[in-house]
């Protein structure tokens, strides 16, 4: 598996400004008076609450289960008391309100019942699987999507566990800390996924701006005398942490479009997610918790902490210095991902890896129109042609777009970053697809509607002949009966 | 607080700064330009560009549009820059007047402005000058070194604004053909290659006497945007690779018909239009395979136009023939989507 490493299309140098985040250790957030865990916290459907308001529950105790295959349940962060059951606003870019269940701290921290598993290597997968599930794991990097699900190999052969240590956003460190301070934990969990995936090989990609990172996780590969797993670094060049584009980078393949990595044998997961299997798995902890970067212009303290979910950001903020108040914009993610914020009030949530948090901001400069400098091309990952993709959305000629291939688009805010026209660019895509969406809704829901409309005039004519029919058969009959009747009566 | 959408960092020069890059990058040439053919030239590029500045605030303003950010955009400049050096060095105001005013109100404006004019407006501008004013805009001037005789700033405006030359010099002891257009006539005659070279004082060691200066000195703007990153190196030598290949083949055919690469890439418009005015972004092709046809084309048009047509150099013709181009190469060279099969 090891050789040369492979380069994908465009992409961008970024300064990295991940150094200020990374001067101190990781501390613990302190435990908020209370937490707001929303329901939806992971890509798939929303949790279901399953306690009441005023119901007292233990840390890690599950409080929403998972509704449906793709969906992932909810615990108690801490132990306290339910004080609601509600909408509550929650980090999401559209800043509405979505179901939230908050829990009044009580200051104990009063585990539940836990069940680890020591010797996992005799369980069977799926039993590792539903305990992955149980525990609320979703994938950490940022996308939530339910990790049980990519460990279930679905019947093919899995050649290549890919470990996501790329964390090639400006800002975030989150994964280098933890990387830094548990690479242990990670290894880990790390065996647990090939485990669970029968995975022939493993390969941590990381890029080679974190050495510190890279060389904790080499010495714990040695404490622990555990083979089969490669630590390779990358070039430090966003989004080296795509998973396309690391999968690319580390092996050569390319996941077809409308492809998921496991139709060319491999599978990717976040380090953090790791770490979350291996306390789930061998310390029966669900997930309730995550390391968090706060940093930013805004925050004179900038450090990770290990955060519960559901605290509010505005306390994060203020544990590293900052007012609250006097931020103009809280992004949370990175600068190309991340999405701002309506309030600081809102929670930490599953998928929260970094608080970047500014003061003084510079107007955004106004666009101009395209002058189709091709900038955005060089930059762009996926080998798209984002000039034409943003001429055929802004034009609303949505299925021109589609033909330019626009969901192949991640989103990754190249193309923006460089136009010197400075052009909302990812927005337009966002926009385009949203609509192709509805209106593929809209077509399904039309073509039930006209179906059923076809069928209920089928059955109208049905019943009309069938009618007709018998009014002939009942005049003929009739006809036939009076007809005798009549020249006998005569 | 605010929630603009991802991304939010922009490392981009906003376009402005890239359209005054490209004028820094043509001053070498300028200046080079001046240095052979005097003052003329700069009277004429400070004309345009107030002409061209004019133009796109009147329009603007008729069209309703903002006009603080398109009227500084820089395009409007590089326009009435590109423009003017094409225009012989004592054009009459006038045609510099006409020329700079249908490339910005007619080939950008009316098309849109800024982003949407399908043909390179300063290349519109100098078609409809050369097809409306033959006379005038085939008069040039010898080079300073060869007429004997340097005009001062003033002098030089002289002539533009009130056709008056200096007492005592006449329009013939300061004029002569360019050395394309020497050779052009020439060859007509039935001269070789060689035999014009050397009976005419236009010509230089590498193209025409003077022109290899100017080509040479865009030559190095041009370098020095590729390295700045405001142009991409595919139109530039893709466009001189064709003028080179097409005037290898027929020059090796017969050296005596045909002149060498060599001089057709420092003559005329060969190095302006290279890195200046083929890559003009809004009018060429975007794809990174469409630029190599898109440039190609123009070099192989140039030299088809300098060789068997009827004007002596035939860049502008050539970028507005590939600017129709553009929509169906660029259509037909997208690059291959990541995870998709060939």
């Amino acid at each position: 598996m090891s050789g040369k490493l492979r380069r994908f299309p465009g992409g961008l140098h970024l300064d990295g400004h991940k150094t200020e985040s990374t001067q101190c250790a990781v501390q613990r957030a302190r435990l908020p008076r209370r937490l707001i865990l929303p329901l939806h916290q992971h890509i798939g459907a929303e949790a279901k609450s399953v306690v009441m308001a005023g119901e007292r529950v233990l840390k890690g105790q599950m409080i929403a289960r998972a509704e449906g295959y793709v969906s992932a349940p909810v615990h108690a962060p801490s132990s306290g008391t339910v004080v609601e059951i509600g909408d509550r606003p929650v980090p999401h870019p559209s800043g509405l309100s979505a179901p939230c269940i908050v829990i009044e701290t009580d200051g104990t921290e009063q585990w539940c019942e836990r069940h680890p598993v020591q010797d996992y290597i005799t369980q069977d997968p799926s039993h590792l699987r539903n305990l992955i599930r149980e525990a609320g794991i979703v994938g950490l990097g940022g996308a939530g999507f339910p990790s049980f699900i990519k460990l279930n190999p679905l019947g093919k052969t899995v050649d290549t566990l890919i470990l996501n240590a790329a964390e090639c956003e400006p800002y975030i460190t989150c994964d280098d800390m933890l990387m830094r301070e548990r690479a242990a934990e990670i290894i880990h969990g790390i065996q647990i996924m090939r485990h669970a995936l029968h995975a022939a090989h493993c390969i941590i990609g990381i890029e080679d701006n974190k050495p510190e990172a890279r060389a904790a996780l080499v010495r714990a590969l040695q404490e622990l005398h555990i083979d089969g797993i490669q630590v390779t670094q990358v070039p430090t060049r966003y989004p080296a942490g795509g998973e396309k584009q690391l999968i690319h980078v580390l092996t050569g393949k390319e996941v077809p479009s409308n492809g998921l990595p496991v139709h060319i044998g491999i599978v990717c997961h976040n380090v953090a997610t790791a770490a979350a299997i291996y306390r789930a798995v061998q310390h029966g902890e669900p997930l309730i918790s995550r390391y968090v970067t706060v940093t930013g212009s805004g925050v004179p303290e900038p450090r990770n902490l290990e955060v519960l979910f559901g605290t509010p950001m505005a306390e994060l903020l203020e544990q590293c210095g900052a007012d609250p108040a006097s931020v103009e914009r809280l992004v949370m993610g990175g600068p190309m991902m991340g999405f701002g914020v309506h309030m600081p009030g809102v929670p930490v949530v599953k998928t929260t890896n970094c608080l970047l948090a500014d003061r003084h901001l510079p107007a955004a400069p106004a666009a101009m129109p395209c002058i189709r400098c091709g900038a955005c091309a060089e930059a762009c990952p996926a080998n798209l042609l984002p000039q034409q993709l943003y001429w055929h959305a802004h034009a609303g000629e949505f299925d021109k777009a589609q033909n330019y291939n626009l969901f192949d688009c991640i989103e990754c805010g190249c193309c923006a970053a460089v136009c010197p026209s400075h052009i909302p660019l990812v927005q337009y895509y966002r926009y385009a697809k949203g609509e192709i969406w509805t209106r593929e809704r809209e077509k399904q829901k039309a073509d039930v509607a006209r179906e059923r409309h076809e069928f209920r005039l089928a059955r109208l004519a049905q019943d009309k002949a069938e009618r007709e029919a018998r009014h002939a058969q009942k005049k003929a009959e009739l006809a036939g009966k009076t007809a005798p009747h009549e020249t006998t009566s005569h | 607080m605010q929630t603009s959408s991802s991304p939010h960092l922009h490392s981009a020069a906003p376009v402005s700064s890239v359209m005054l890059r490209v004028i820094y990058a043509l001053i070498p040439g300028v200046i080079a330009y001046i240095g052979v053919f005097g003052w003329g030239v700069a009277v004429n590029v400070v004309f345009a560009s107030i002409v061209a500045l004019a133009s796109e605030a009147v329009t603007l303003a008729v069209r309703g549009r903002p006009i603080k950010p398109f009227l500084f955009d820089g395009s409007a400049l590089v326009t009435a820059f590109l423009l003017a050096l094409s225009l012989p060095p004592f054009a009459p105001w006038w045609i510099t007047l006409i020329g700079t005013a249908f490339a910005i109100v007619v080939a950008k404006q009316l098309y849109g402005g800024l982003g949407f004019n399908p043909f390179n407006p300063a290349m519109a501008g100098y078609v409809v000058l050369l097809i409306s004013f033959p006379r005038e805009m085939t008069q040039w001037l010898a080079p300073e070194t060869v007429s004997g005789h340097a005009l001062s700033f003033v002098e030089a405006a002289r002539v533009i604004f009130n056709g008056a030359l200096p007492p005592g010099l006449t329009l013939d002891a300061v004029s002569a053909a360019t050395p394309l257009d020497t050779l052009k006539t020439r060859l007509h005659l039935g001269e070789t290659v060689e035999t014009a070279r050397r009976a005419s004082p236009v010509f230089g060691s590498l193209g025409g006497l003077g022109w290899e200066w100017i080509n040479g000195l865009f030559l190095l703007g041009g370098l020095w945007m590729i390295y700045k990153k405001i142009i991409t190196w595919h139109i530039p030598l893709a466009l001189l690779g064709g003028l080179f290949v097409m005037s290898l083949v027929f020059h090796l055919y017969n050296s005596g018909a045909y002149v060498a690469p060599v001089f057709h890439l420092f003559s005329g418009a060969a190095m302006l239009g290279a890195f200046f005015i083929a890559t003009d972004p809004v009018s060429a092709c975007t794809t990174p395979r469409g630029k190599l046809y898109y440039g190609a084309g123009v070099g192989i048009l140039t030299y088809i136009i300098r060789t068997w047509g009827g004007y002596p150099d035939g860049i502008a013709f050539s970028v507005l023939l590939m600017n129709m181009a553009v929509p169906l190469i660029d259509h037909y060279t997208q690059p291959r989507v990541f995870g998709h099969k060939d």
